[in-house]
């Protein structure tokens, strides 16, 4: 019965870690152009992301 | 085009894009200090050799900050410093192949709603794989401790998933229920809410079973349908948001004081002088007070043939100016002016509609009933048979939850997704679901001439008896016109040699012709009247749609032209007629041209209709009990779009007719148009299946609840597995080849589906 007191939580962190990692990675823009991402892989240059502004989300 | 050439065919239908200075900074906002943004739609970019070149291009102008591509909505954003005037993008774009159009993104209103889902969906799915692994925990056989442990656990983890993934279901719920309706969601949150309810009952009160998992794993299904059947709507949306603005956004306004502003659309009074340049669109209606010039009106009138214009003819907002520049006064404003006018009868006419139902609320109002009736006889014959009023609730809960309708929420969006993917490979866009269910019920077809069933594009008809070189003498003068004909010169000529006389001197003569120089010889390339000198000549060609070209007054050949019809649209029509479907023209054209092509294709006709006698027209079959699905590409057609039960218009239609139109499809050929029915009937076959096979798991489930022996795990099991069912037989429409029942699907239809496939 004791395992439970961290295992549980240790469980359930991952989980929410996982979750607050993908709200993240909707939230900074990362699925708004899938093909292209998938394009820009196969290019040399260097390629940062342009910083979003709030009214275009 | 571009690189790989796949996205010549939406170039081809496009216009001329062409944006003035001042309609870029009319169009960008700022974002930071000194910092503008533009937002480019670039239909053409398809791959990431276009992104690169594009985004090479416009990086390479100065006083551009950065260019970033967006390949699926096919747009580009463009940051620039300064606040007057733009780097040319448009021009440059142009020059690199590809078309640009400036992108509204004010107009865009972006809706909130997909992210929200996909948060929703997210925070389900994290929810419902914890709950799901603790659950399993349980059904393997826990202790009571530890299983009254993990029913705590599952319930914290399930309260605010439900609050927060929950609430799209139960807004919608409370808004049918506010208005006295029920839809699909009220099923499902009463389901939902109660089988919570229920589970946290039991928790408290140590019981052994609890229906966490099932509740929250409903919502992870449902959710899923919700969002595929969103993306499918936004990303048609876009598609269509995408293609070329044809009214025009601002226009060239004389002042008072003699000075030229270039100002929107919106701010035309009545009154103002407007300077309209060769090329542009009539901004508002308006009365021509100097200049001649030649106007296209196919898409304002369906006439194919451009008409004259002098002073004192009155223009109506929307057609193109071809020749020459005209000032024009104002006699409208843009809400009073000729599309304003479309715009109230296109909403007369959706009043007149029936609105129609979608298929799973026709189903929902069906199912609800006898689901909640089910449960509560379910309740009261447990109450009456053994008095245990707990029994009674928690077996009640059970037969909602293995009734609530997961399958059915999946089953419609799957299968539409699944044909919107299907007809999105062919070049068509599908605003949504209810467009699909429409289509499939079509059993008339109702077409419009110029620009549907032709191009709206004319060509030279071919006769033998002029030579290639005198083809190629008069191309080399209509290279220096945007004139329809000058075009179809242009077009004919292309792969002869070039023009063995070299003009100088070339000059365009709005109404009339093109006349140009090569030593002492004059050229002059028009209408007969003014190209020959010998009036005798004059009355043997005659007609408006032949041009003379002449050698200093002597006829050297004479050219006729005629609209061309649409690549295949003999095929489609036949096809369409093997379909069972009738079919009607329906044009603004005049009774000649429209008469021709009808016997052409062996269709009955009616011309010269006037835009309101074609909604009319419609509304009479639509009242004679036919479901009449209308393509048509004009703002003419527009209120005839908006009444009929489904619509269709092609890329190249005027901005109303595409937003009123169903589908819109991109590609030259009219087999878009039988393939589209094929598939929408195809999928509406797929949807009725799902429901039968929903309705017979429910019949082989309902008897287990209803007898209490659902228990948790054999909840989740057959929830799971009838949703996989459904789902697998969604996907048959893309997969399978050859599944025996295709009802009403001719051979030919068949054919174009399965090498589609």
């Amino acid at each position: 019965m004791m395992d439970y007191f961290y295992l549980i939580p240790i469980a359930i962190g991952l989980g929410l870690t996982a979750l607050a990692a993908f709200m993240w990675s909707l939230r900074s823009g990362q699925y708004d152009d899938l093909d292209g991402a998938a394009e820009r892989i196969l290019h040399e240059e260097t390629d940062t992301p342009i910083r979003r502004i709030p009214p275009t989300l | 085009m571009g690189c790989c050439g796949s996205g010549a065919e939406l170039a081809l239908l496009l216009p001329d894009a062409r944006a003035a200075g001042e309609e870029v900074l009319l169009a960008s906002r700022v974002v930071a200090d000194g910092v503008r943004q533009t937002d480019l739609s670039v239909p053409a970019i398809h791959c990431g050799g276009c992104m690169r070149t594009v985004e090479a291009a416009l990086t390479g102008l100065s006083g551009v900050q950065s260019a970033r591509v967006n390949l699926s909505t096919k747009r580009a954003t463009v940051r620039w410093l300064g606040d007057s005037v733009p780097p040319p993008f448009i021009e440059t774009l142009k020059k690199a192949g590809f078309e640009a159009h400036l992108f509204d993104v004010e107009q865009d209103t972006k809706d909130s709603g997909l992210p929200e889902l996909i948060r929703a969906l997210a925070v389900a799915g994290f929810a419902a794989s914890n709950i799901m692994l603790l659950s399993v925990s349980i059904w393997s056989g826990a202790g009571a401790e530890t299983r009254d442990l993990f029913h705590w656990l599952s319930a914290f983890i399930a309260l605010p998933a439900l609050a927060y993934s929950g609430q799209i279901f139960f807004r919608s719920a409370w808004q049918a229920l506010k208005h006295g309706r029920t839809n699909m969601d009220v099923p499902i949150s009463l389901g939902v809410l109660l089988a919570f309810g229920m589970s946290l009952y039991e928790t408290v009160q140590h019981g052994p079973h609890a229906y966490f998992d099932a509740a929250i794993s409903l919502l992870f299904f449902l959710l899923i349908g919700r969002t595929l059947d969103h993306i499918m709507r936004e990303r048609a949306r876009l598609a269509v948001k995408g293609l070329a603005r044809l009214a025009a956004r601002g226009a060239l306004v004389v002042q008072a004081d003699g000075t030229q502003v270039y100002l929107p659309v919106s701010d035309i009074r009545l009154g103002t002088t407007v300077m309209l340049a060769a090329g542009e669109r009539v901004p508002v209606d308006a009365t021509v007070i100097k200049g001649v010039s030649e106007l296209d009106v196919s898409l304002v009138s369906g006439e194919h043939t451009p008409l004259p214009a002098t002073i004192g003819s009155v223009l109506r907002a929307g057609t193109l100016n071809l020749t020459g520049p005209l000032s024009i006064v104002a006699t409208a404003t843009a809400e009073n002016s000729f599309l304003g006018e479309m715009l109230r009868m296109m909403e007369a006419a959706e009043r007149g509609r029936s609105t129609y139902r979608r298929i799973s609320d026709r189903a929902a109002s069906l199912y609800a009933p006898v689901v909640h009736l089910t449960a509560f006889l379910t309740f009261v014959g447990w109450l009456a048979a053994t008095g245990d009023m707990h029994r009674a609730v928690t077996i009640a809960i059970a037969v909602l939850i293995i009734t609530c309708p997961c399958a059915l929420g999946l089953a419609v969006p799957m299968v539409q997704v699944v044909a919107a993917r299907r007809l999105f490979e062919n070049g068509i866009m599908v605003k949504d679901g209810g467009a699909l269910e429409r289509l499939a019920e079509i059993d008339t077809v109702v077409l419009d001439k110029t620009g549907t069933l032709t191009s709206g594009v004319p060509r030279l008809i071919e006769s033998g008896e002029v030579g290639h070189e005198l083809i190629a003498i008069a191309a080399g003068l209509a290279r220096h016109s945007r004139h329809p004909y000058s075009r179809a010169l242009v077009d004919a000529a292309a792969g002869h040699p070039a023009s063995p006389v070299e003009f100088d001197d070339i000059s365009e003569h709005p109404g009339c012709g093109l006349e140009a120089r090569a030593g002492a010889v004059a050229y002059r390339l028009g209408r007969p009247e003014w190209a020959l000198a010998n009036a005798t000549d004059v009355e043997r060609i005659s007609g408006d749609e032949s041009v003379v070209l002449a050698e200093n007054g002597i006829r050297l050949a004479d050219f006729r032209f005629e609209d061309r019809l649409r690549v295949d649209a003999a095929m489609g029509v036949a096809e369409l007629r093997e379909l069972g479907l009738p079919i009607e023209i329906v044009s603004g054209d005049r009774e000649a041209s429209v008469g021709s092509i009808a016997a052409e294709l062996g269709i009955p006709h009616l011309a010269a209709v006037l835009p309101g006698g074609k909604a009319a027209h419609i509304a009479a079959l639509e009242a004679s009990g036919r479901k009449v699905l209308m393509i048509g590409d004009g703002l003419n057609d527009a209120p005839a779009l908006a009444a009929a039960h489904a619509s269709m218009a092609p890329a190249s239609a005027a901005d109303v007719g595409r937003n009123a139109a169903d589908l819109v499809f991109l590609r030259e050929s009219l087999s878009a148009v039988p393939l589209a029915i094929a598939i929408a009937r195809r999928a509406g076959w797929l949807v009725r299946q799902n429901f039968a096979m929903a309705a017979a798991y429910n019949l082989l489930a309902v008897p287990f609840a209803v007898s209490g022996h659902v228990t948790p795990l054999v909840a989740a099991v057959a929830m799971s597995a009838s949703s996989i069912v459904v789902v697998a037989n969604a996907l048959r429409l893309k997969g399978r080849r050859n599944s025996a029942p295709r009802p009403a699907v001719s051979p030919p239809a068949i054919a174009v589906l399965e090498a589609a496939e």
